[in-house]
Parts: structure tokens; C-alpha cells; sequence
């Protein structure tokens, strides 16, 4: 049977994908999608300052309001709906009991400020789950407030800082590797540090060698990702920690990657000063396409002393917060109220679920997991390096070379196979990286497809099919979207049209 | 017209006089794809050779420009910032940066000229 | 265990696969002293009905503000969150999808940002806003922090009617950044005068409105007297529901706006997560912190929109970084922007209406108790009332009656002895008569 072209539609929807406008192009300024009761007469004590104007706002029923977020949200990808290969984001299966729990009346209503006798149950959590965090990492203290990852990196660099201050220490170095997030040299500069890059050697790990050469009593220490971002552990690790020390130095680490050794390794026999751990990547609380996330420390015995404010305490009067630091020598508050509240409950949640066992059991399967792909894909794709991987498994363009098709293009090409594709161009010591972490949630068949996936495309590209690349994605909401366009000429909200306005700007 | 001599840093520059013209290489421009946003110095700062001047983004990297020589900026080109896209298509042209007034004529002499500059990118990838 | 797929004879293919004879043998890079034989001394994997009835338990521990007349303030708000907003938020093509850096397939949240970025910009009367920010207080942190690149200064004067937490995030950051700060003392209730302040020097001034103690004050004039300095006027506002009915900071000449976003669809959550809203002047873009969309359109001509300006951030720019943030607030946002939505003009506005005409009579009521009096001669839905006695114990003590008074300053301002007296109480749609009623009944019996 000859079929005809797909004939554009009448409404420009495409079966069940469908065009949604802006709340801005489809509002009445009288309709509304909630019931208020009328305003009871008051005196006025706005001390003169009522707005004036209208504020500009659309108004929608709440049968529009519906529609128009799910209409949004069927233009997503998310973990629900596929594997999320996301080198160091740990895209996991976000439970649903973890929702629940958060949203129990006695947490969810609970204001930050009401009295302390009446939160007993609240700071308890936020205490048991600083327990876990503690008993994990093998640290004898934890930070809770930091409000994500680059804000828990925050957190130790200032606790860092605030160390060799309460020395009298003026050291202004700090020893990063290139391989590197590029939050952790962006928070080294904002707290008044100077970088000074550690290049990897030709087995991913920090060049021994180079660090040796850079350690100096100058150095006010080492930010350092373990395992690293090319997904390999640093086996070095203890050395280079207890030399820092031995220079007077403290030491960082990203703990972005926890999820290969959560059960197995406490970094704290590592020698670790301070450690971020991500909730929102280990601990499973949704990623909420961008956030919110948490990022509580563990801290050291040295470090511990100039813990941010506030912090939890349990004496004989049941749990306190402290929020003031009498004569102690905190580095000060780092965020309004007490952290992440919401993130605690669902983080508790999934470690009771989990248990001690279920723990080291999901690092082994994610650690498995990566393997196998590096195993399965080595044939088609070009691994970076050679030996097991951990949690996730890193190529380079090697095998993409001659063909015209760049990791990019081979990643716009994933989309279309029905997958997100994994991180392009990080770390940034591999030429074209593709980084990719399955986490242990993903099954056997669901890794057999997406393996055989980029199977069937690497050897598309091999065999000359540029098309195939260049022009993907073919199959989703928007195709390629122009960058540079919204760079040159920043759209950043919606106005208004003008009367009189003639054609496209 | 005077040759061109070039920094390790991928700047250009161009002395007729006392006055240099400063731009990026054509090998810059397709380092960084497609400029988004230049910012160029005010008439009249002092530059120091090798200290950051001024800054070139693109829509997946931004790059300090450093001053290849010392010197005073006498002019800015100001029809960059509206149409940054003259930095890819014309960067040994129209999409020059600056004028710099040198204060050291001696150090255009240590620059590369456009065969050692060559090499040099030739040794980079 | 419920959430790990993998079988036994899973593994035991893929370790064939591998060619490696155990999952221990692929972690032969960690040195054999760091490898825990046995799993941590941790409780053992629990069901959900377990899980359930051990978190319901320490929930049951606490007094839940909805259960009871609550009039708690002091930067976070309690409002009525429509039924549909919870629902949306957890879709799972919200709630499970990551950051939108692959734009052809999260055009939905990139849409819902926009929407969002154009809604603060609305409300707070400003030219352009990011997609939020991890809280008011981080925000207007970095708010001072771009002031200080804006102005190349490093002086920044903070008003002492700011809240201590906004304050103390700043005092974090003016020690570890390197700027200096001149705070001022808390004046309840008494407008504030901070023009005086002003140097050649100073990078930017921060007020809030309403201010901690409630206080609505005019900052036109500071506006243009940081002008006249070459300084930044940046306004916090910690409660944006007062935005449907008070003046724009916008239209009082403020550069920067910074909030708390929490007070519009997202619950108090005993203090988190919430969101930082950051709204400024257009000519300031380059330099503002955080995430931004922008629209555009795709190779087919579609409008469409994509993260932008990203070279300001941290994974680009690195040390050079504006700021080392990384997240927004995703889900928090988008239950602001959904809850907005919902409301409209007509909702917001008489959504504010409503508050203020509460607070008014509330405060009327408490003004009259005998040994009370209201400080505020202007307020939005929160006043300061000055009590015979320390509040904290007053607080105390009507707790213990299951009413939750409001939030005693000494709470925020512990070295003022001098507030020790005052308690700051808040109204909204939320609070019933019979809530009134029971405050006022209960203040005058333990104050008697």
C-alpha cells in the first residue's frame, strides 16, 4: 500500500501531541479559577501605598488551568517514562511513598517558626536522617541547612575557610582536579579562593605526580570527587588526603557520585573533611525538572566546630534547634529557616524502605549495571578507559570519528530512539564524553534496548547515514531549537503586543 | 597595510603607527561557535599585556580577551555589541574589538607572525 | 526489595557478560582497608505499611498549624492551596523530569518558567526575572552580591527592619565574598530613614516591604537618592501576596526585587523547600544570578524556548561564574506559578484584599486587650503587637492551650531585650472567627 505524507494538520496538533499557547494568550482578565468570598468593609492601612494599576495578570477557569499544565507536561521526558542516562545525576525511580509522607498534616503544615516544644517529631526526623547521613559516611557530624549540592559545596569550602581563619591562616589555594564539575571551581572563587587545576593522568584518576608538585603550605586544600566524574574511583584517594593534611590542608569531596559506594565505603575512612551529599541524586527525592534539591555536609572533628547555623541538638529536654551561636564559632547561617524540611521526610523514606541491606544491595546493582553497558558498548562505542567503571560508564568520540556525526548530533538521534540522552562534553579532560548512568533501578530489559539502541546508531553513523544525525530530532514537540538566536536577542518573558506593531521582529 | 601578529591567546592585532586594531583569530571564532555577546572596554582604561581586556561569549562558552600588548584603549567597536555575529563571519575585519594607543612598541616584536601562528594551532589539536 | 529490578539470574548473566565473577570483584579500585564487609549498623529494609506507621508516628508528635488558629508570620505564609495545584505537581512528566537541558524534550517546564519568569516580573512591576532561586534569603544575598559586580563596590547598606535571617545569609556572604555590610537597628513599627547612609562608596541599600515588623513604607524617595549614588535600591518581599493589593517595588524605583515565593502554592513545610524570587531591571541581565529561559524557535520555524545566557553560569564560566548555583526550584515553582494562574487578576487581588481586610480586624481586636497595643500605623496581613510581658513565654503558654499566637521577635532578635515584648502576628483568607476568637480569648487570660 502507497501511503501519502503526513498533511499538516487544522490545528497544527499532531494526534496526541498538542500545541499549547502561553496562560498570557488565552486569559480574561475577570475569569478566575478559584472562589474567594467577598472582601468584608475594612479601614484601609495600606499607609497610602495601594497599587495603582492593574498588575497585568491573565485569568483562567480551572478547567483551562488543567489542561494547559498537562498539555505542558506531555511535552517532558521524565524517569517515569524511560531510562534517564544522566552521568552524576543519578536519575533513579523516585518512590511515591516519599510523596505521601511529606505530605502528612503534622509535617506539611508545620510553620519554621512555631515553638520548639511543638516540633518535637519534625526535629526528630531531621535528627534521624543526619543519623543515617553520619553512620553512611563514617563522619562524626553533618550540616543539614544547604539547600542543594553547590550549596552544600558552599558549605564546606566556607567551613574550610572559616578553619584556617580561626588559625590565623592566611592560605588562598585550593587544589581542584580538571575533571572536575564546574561548580566546585565557581564555589572556591566565591569564597575568596584561588584555583589551581590538578591534571588527570591516562587512567582518569588524578595525576599523583602533578598533585605532589602542587602541594604546598600555602594550599588550603583539595576539593576532590570520589569516585570521579569519569566515573572511576580514585584509588589514591587516602594518600592524597592524609598529604594534604600533613601540609595543613583539608579536604573536599564532591559527594555527587555517592550512589557507587553508599553501604560499601564510609568516605570518612578516606579521610574526608567534608562531604556534600546530594538527596536528590542518592536518596532519590525527585529531581522536579531542576529542583528543588538538598545538599547536607558531613563534616570531620575538625571541621565540625564551624557547622553552619542552625543545627539540631538532643539533651535532656527532648530535641533543640540552635539557631544563635553563643561564643561558638559557627561560620553563620547559610539559608532562611532550617533546610530542606521536605526533602528530609522523603530522603527518610527511602532509607527506612531501603534498610542497610537494600542500600549496599543498590550500589552493588548500580555499579553492575554501569559495567555491563561499558561491557555491552565497548564493541560500537570507544571507552575511555580501560578496567571496570563504577556507577557510570564514560566514552569518548573516538568511535564517531571520520563519520561526520558529533556526540551531539548522536545524541539528538537518542531522542528520537525514544531516550534522554546521556551527558555530552563532561568531564571535560575526554574529547567529546558521552557519560552515562543507568542508576540500579533501571531492569536487564530496559538496559538490553537502550544498548541495543545505540548499538543500531553507532553503526548507522559508521556506515555513512549523516542524515540520520544532522536532522534529528525529527520526532518530538520542537525540533533543534536556534541557541544562538535566544543568546543574541534575549525573549525572557512574555509582553504584551503592541497596537500598531507590524510583522516579526 | 602592516602584517598581523598573533598571541597564544588567539588575539589578532594589526599597528599602523602608534595605534593597534585587536580582534580573534578566524581559528577563535570557530573554537567558540556562534558569538552571542561581546564586552568591550570604555575609551580610555589602561591595558596591561596579557591582563583581561575585554570578553567574547558564545552560546556554550565564554572567553576572557586578553590585551596582546600594553597600552591605552583610543576606540571600541561599537557596532560589535548589536551585531556580534560580525565576529564569526568577518574577524579580521569588520568584527575588530579595539584600537589600542601602544605604550611599548618593543613587545609587538615578540608576537607571532602568521606562519609561527599557524604552527601553532597546527600544534594544538 | 521494591524498587531493584534486577534478579538473581539477572546478574548472574550480566557478570557473564562482564567476565568479571562478582559485583565485589568490580570494586577492586577501593583499597581493601575501605571495603565494608557487611552492611552498616542500620536498621534492615522495611515495607511501606512499616515505613508509613513509623513517619505517621513522628508526625503525630507534632502540632500541625492547620489544625489549629494559627497566626504564624516572620517570613513564611499560610494560604489556602487550591486542590489542582498538588495534583499537577505530581505528574510524573513534572515531578520525575530533570533540568531542561535537552529543550526538545522539556518544553514543558521550559514553558512553565517562562510563564513564571513573566509572572514575577507582573507582580513585582521589574523587567526581568530568572526561574527562582533556593529561598528569599539566598536570593537577596545574591542580590547584593550582583550589586557589588554591577557598581564595582563593595559596601552594602542593610535595613535594620530586615529579617535576621535575610541578614545573617548576607553577613555569611559579605565575610567569605569580601564586602562590608552597615546594618541598622530595628525601629518597629517607626518608618526608616537609611538616606543618610548612603556613601560614594556603598554598592546598594536593602529594605524590605513590609518590613519584618509589617511596616509598609514608601521607598521612592531612598530610590532616587540611591540613584543620585550610583547605588542599587534593592526591596525584599517576603510575603507576595501583599503584591495583589501594595504598590510594586517596581513603581517605587527599586533595581533589584528579591522574595520569598512560598506564601503562593507551596505549604509552610516547617521552613523547606521554598523559593527565591529574583526580578531586575533589563539592563542588569548579564549579571544576574541563576537560570533564565528564553524564547525562540526550532529549525521548523515553531516557537519554542530553551535555558539561556547560560555563559553566566557556573558550568560554563567556572571560576568566573556569576554564582555557583546550579539548581532552581523546580517543583516549588511550579506550584507558585500553577497557584497564580489559578488566581488570575481578579483572584490575586482579592486573595489580597481579603488578608488585609482580616489582619485590620484582628489587629483591632488584640489592640484592645487590656495591656496590648498594635506598633504598626501601616501593615499588609502581619503587625507587630507589644505585649505586657515577654512573648515568648505568652507564646509558651497558649501553645500548651493548642494556639499558635505568632512568632515572638526575641525568637529572631535574641540580643534585644528592648523586643522582647513584641510578637508578631499574622492574618490571612485562612483564619476563622472562631480562630480570633480563641486568640483573644486566650491572650487575655494568660496575660491577666
Amino acid at each position: 500500500m502507497v501511503e501519502t505524507p503526513v498533511p499538516p494538520t487544522f490545528t497544527g496538533n499532531r494526534g496526541l501531541m498538542i500545541e499549547e499557547p502561553l496562560i498570557f494568550e488565552q486569559g480574561e482578565a475577570e475569569r478566575c479559577g478559584v472562589d474567594l468570598p467577598d472582601v468584608p468593609a475594612h479601614r484601609e492601612r495600606l499607609g497610602g501605598l495601594k497599587r495603582k494599576g492593574p498588575i497585568g495578570l491573565p485569568g483562567l477557569a480551572e478547567p483551562q488551568v488543567v489542561r494547559h499544565y498537562t498539555r505542558l507536561s506531555q511535552k517532558n521526558y521524565a524517569i517515569d517514562m524511560g531510562l534517564y542516562p544522566l552521568g552524576s545525576c543519578t536519575m533513579k525511580h523516585n518512590p511515591r511513598l516519599n510523596e505521601k509522607m511529606a505530605r502528612l498534616p503534622g509535617l506539611a503544615d508545620l510553620h519554621p517558626m512555631q515553638p520548639i516544644s511543638t516540633v518535637q517529631g519534625a526535629l526528630e526526623i531531621i535528627d534521624r536522617v543526619a543519623h543515617w547521613l553520619k553512620t553512611l559516611t563514617g563522619m562524626p557530624a553533618v550540616a543539614m541547612s544547604p539547600a542543594a549540592g553547590a550549596h552544600g559545596e558552599l558549605c564546606g569550602v566556607m567551613a574550610i575557610r572559616a578553619a584556617l581563619d580561626h588559625r590565623g591562616e592566611q592560605r588562598r589555594r585550593i587544589l581542584v582536579p580538571e575533571s572536575a564539575h564546574g561548580t566546585n571551581p565557581a564555589t572556591a572563587a566565591a569564597c575568596g579562593f584561588e584555583v589551581d587545576s590538578i591534571p588527570a593522568n591516562d587512567r582518569g584518576r588524578v595525576d599523583l605526580a602533578a598533585f605532589d608538585a602542587k602541594l604546598g603550605p600555602d594550599v588550603a586544600g583539595i576539593m576532590i570527587t570520589n569516585p570521579n566524574t569519569c566515573g572511576l574511583f580514585e584509588s589514591d584517594f587516602a594518600r592524597i588526603a592524609e598529604d594534604t593534611h600533613k601540609v595543613g590542608g583539608y579536604v573536599y569531596a564532591d559527594g555527587a557520585n555517592f550512589n557507587a559506594i553508599v553501604g560499601r565505603v564510609r568516605p570518612g575512612d578516606l579521610g574526608v573533611d567534608c562531604m556534600h551529599i546530594n538527596l536528590h541524586k542518592t536518596f532519590s527525592t525527585p529531581h522536579g525538572g531542576g529542583g528543588p534539591g538538598s545538599g547536607p555536609v558531613v563534616l570531620s572533628a575538625a571541621l565540625a566546630p564551624f557547622a553552619p547555623l542552625p543545627y539540631v541538638v538532643h539533651g535532656a529536654k527532648g530535641f533543640d534547634l540552635v539557631e544563635q551561636d553563643d561564643g561558638g564559632q559557627s561560620f553563620g547561617r547559610l539559608k532562611g529557616f532550617h533546610g530542606q524540611m521536605g526533602m528530609f521526610i522523603r530522603a527518610l523514606a527511602y532509607m527506612m524502605s531501603h534498610g542497610a541491606d537494600g542500600l549496599r544491595q543498590a550500589s552493588g546493582d548500580a555499579v553492575l549495571n554501569a559495567n555491563y553497558l561499558m561491557a555491552a558498548l565497548s564493541g560500537d562505542l570507544s571507552p575511555a578507559f580501560e578496567g571496570p567503571c563504577m556507577h557510570e560508564a564514560l566514552f569518548d568520540d573516538a568511535f564517531l570519528k571520520g563519520t561526520d556525526v558529533s556526540t551531539l548530533d548522536f545524541a539528538k538521534a537518542m531522542i528520537d530512539e525514544g531516550f534522554h540522552p546521556m551527558t555530552m562534553y563532561f568531564p571535560l579532560v575526554v574529547h567529546g564524553a558521552l557519560l552515562m548512568e543507568p542508576t540500579e533501578t533501571e531492569s536487564k530489559d530496559s538496559l538490553d534496548q537502550f544498548i541495543g539502541a545505540l548499538q543500531h546508531l553507532a553503526r548507522r553513523a559508521k556506515a555513512g547515514d549523516t542524515a540520520l544525525f544532522h536532522e534529528a530530532p525529527r520526532l518530538t514537540p520542537r525540533r533543534r531549537l536556534d541557541e544562538t538566536a535566544a543568546a543574541r536577542r534575549p525573549v525572557l518573558r512574555w509582553r504584551p503586543p503592541a497596537p500598531e506593531s507590524q510583522a516579526a521582529e | 597595510m602592516s602584517a598581523l601578529k598573533y598571541t597564544k591567546d588567539h588575539e589578532w592585532i594589526r599597528v599602523e603607527g602608534d595605534v593597534g586594531t585587536v580582534g580573534i583569530t578566524p581559528y577563535a571564532q570557530e573554537q567558540l561557535g556562534d558569538v552571542v555577546f561581546v564586552e568591550l572596554p570604555e575609551v580610555g582604561r589602561k591595558a596591561e599585556q596579557g591582563k583581561e581586556i575585554a570578553v567574547v561569549e558564545s552560546v556554550k562558552a565564554a572567553s576572557e580577551i586578553f590585551a596582546p600588548v600594553s597600552g591605552e584603549v583610543v576606540e571600541s567597536n561599537k557596532a560589535l555589541p548589536e551585531q556580534p555575529a560580525t565576529v564569526n563571519s568577518d574577524p579580521l575585519g569588520a568584527g575588530w574589538f579595539f584600537k589600542l594607543r601602544l605604550t611599548d612598541k618593543g613587545q609587538i616584536d615578540k608576537l607571532m607572525d602568521e606562519a609561527a601562528y599557524k604552527t601553532f594551532c597546527e600544534g594544538e589539536h | 526489595m521494591r524498587y531493584l529490578p534486577l534478579t538473581e539470574a539477572d546478574r548472574r548473566s550480566m557478570l557473564g557478560r562482564i567476565g568479571v565473577p562478582s559485583v565485589e570483584s568490580l570494586y577492586r579500585d577501593v583499597p581493601e582497608f575501605a571495603r565494608l564487609s557487611a552492611p552498616v549498623d542500620l536498621p534492615a529494609h522495611l515495607g511501606e505499611l512499616e515505613v508509613e506507621r513509623e513517619i505517621a508516628s513522628l508526625a503525630a508528635k507534632n502540632l500541625g498549624s492547620a489544625a489549629v488558629p494559627s497566626f504564624l508570620g516572620a517570613g513564611a505564609y499560610r494560604h489556602h492551596i487550591p486542590a489542582s495545584v498538588d495534583h499537577l505537581i505530581q505528574r510524573g512528566e513534572f515531578l520525575t523530569s530533570y533540568t531542561p537541558y535537552q529543550p526538545e524534550i522539556t518544553q514543558g517546564t521550559l514553558q512553565y518558567l517562562f510563564e513564571f519568569q513573566t509572572q514575577v516580573c507582573l507582580i513585582t512591576g521589574m523587567e526581568v526575572a530568572n526561574a527562582s532561586m533556593y529561598d528569599g534569603a539566598t536570593a537577596t544575598a545574591e542580590a547584593v552580591m550582583m550589586a557589588n559586580r554591577v557598581t564595582r563596590r563593595r559596601r552594602a547598606v542593610i535595613s535594620g527592619n530586615l529579617h535576621p535571617h535575610y541578614r545573617e545569609v548576607i553577613a555569611t556572604h559579605a565575610r567569605f565574598h569580601g564586602f562590608e555590610m552597615a546594618a541598622g537597628d530595628p525601629s518597629p513599627g517607626k518608618p526608616e530613614d537609611l538616606i543618610p547612609l548612603i556613601g560614594a562608596e556603598t554598592s546598594c541599600v536593602v529594605v524590605q516591604n513590609p518590613d519584618f515588623f509589617g511596616h509598609l513604607q514608601d521607598h521612592g524617595a531612598l530610590g532616587e537618592a540611591c540613584r543620585k549614588a550610583g547605588a542599587l535600591l534593592i526591596v525584599a518581599v517576603t510575603e507576595p501576596v501583599s503584591l495583589g493589593l501594595v504598590e510594586s517595588p517596581g513603581a517605587m524605583g527599586a533595581d533589584i526585587v528579591t522574595g520569598e515565593g512560598q506564601p503562593i502554592g507551596n505549604s509552610l513545610g516547617f521552613g523547606g523547600p521554598y523559593l527565591g524570587l529574583f526580578a531586575a531591571r533589563e539592563k542588569y541581565v548579564r549579571q544576574m544570578p541563576g537560570r533564565l529561559v528564553g524564547e525562540t524557535a526550532d529549525v521548523e520555524g515553531k516557537r519554542g524556548w530553551v535555558l539561556t545566557l547560560s555563559t553566566r553560569e557556573q558550568h560554563i564560566r567556572r571560576e568566573k561564574a556569576t554564582s555557583n548555583i546550579c539548581t532552581n526550584s523546580g517543583l516549588c515553582t511550579l506550584a507558585f506559578t500553577i497557584h497564580l494562574t489559578l488566581l488570575g487578576e481578579a483572584g490575586f487581588t482579592r486573595l489580597a484584599a481579603l488578608n488585609h481586610a482580616t489582619a485590620v480586624g484582628l489587629a483591632e481586636r488584640l489592640g484592645k486587650i487590656p495591656g496590648c497595643k498594635v506598633l504598626n500605623d501601616s501593615f499588609f496581613n502581619e503587625f507587630t503587637l507589644q505585649l505586657p510581658k515577654p512573648a515568648a513565654e505568652v507564646v509558651e503558654r497558649l501553645a500548651e492551650r493548642r494556639i499558635l499566637a505568632g512568632v515572638p521577635v526575641s525568637r529572631l532578635h535574641p540580643k534585644r531585650p528592648e523586643l522582647a515584648n513584641l510578637l508578631l502576628v499574622a492574618a490571612s483568607e485562612c483564619t476563622t472567627e472562631r480562630d480570633i476568637a480563641a486568640l483573644e480569648a486566650g491572650l487575655k487570660d494568660v496575660l491577666r
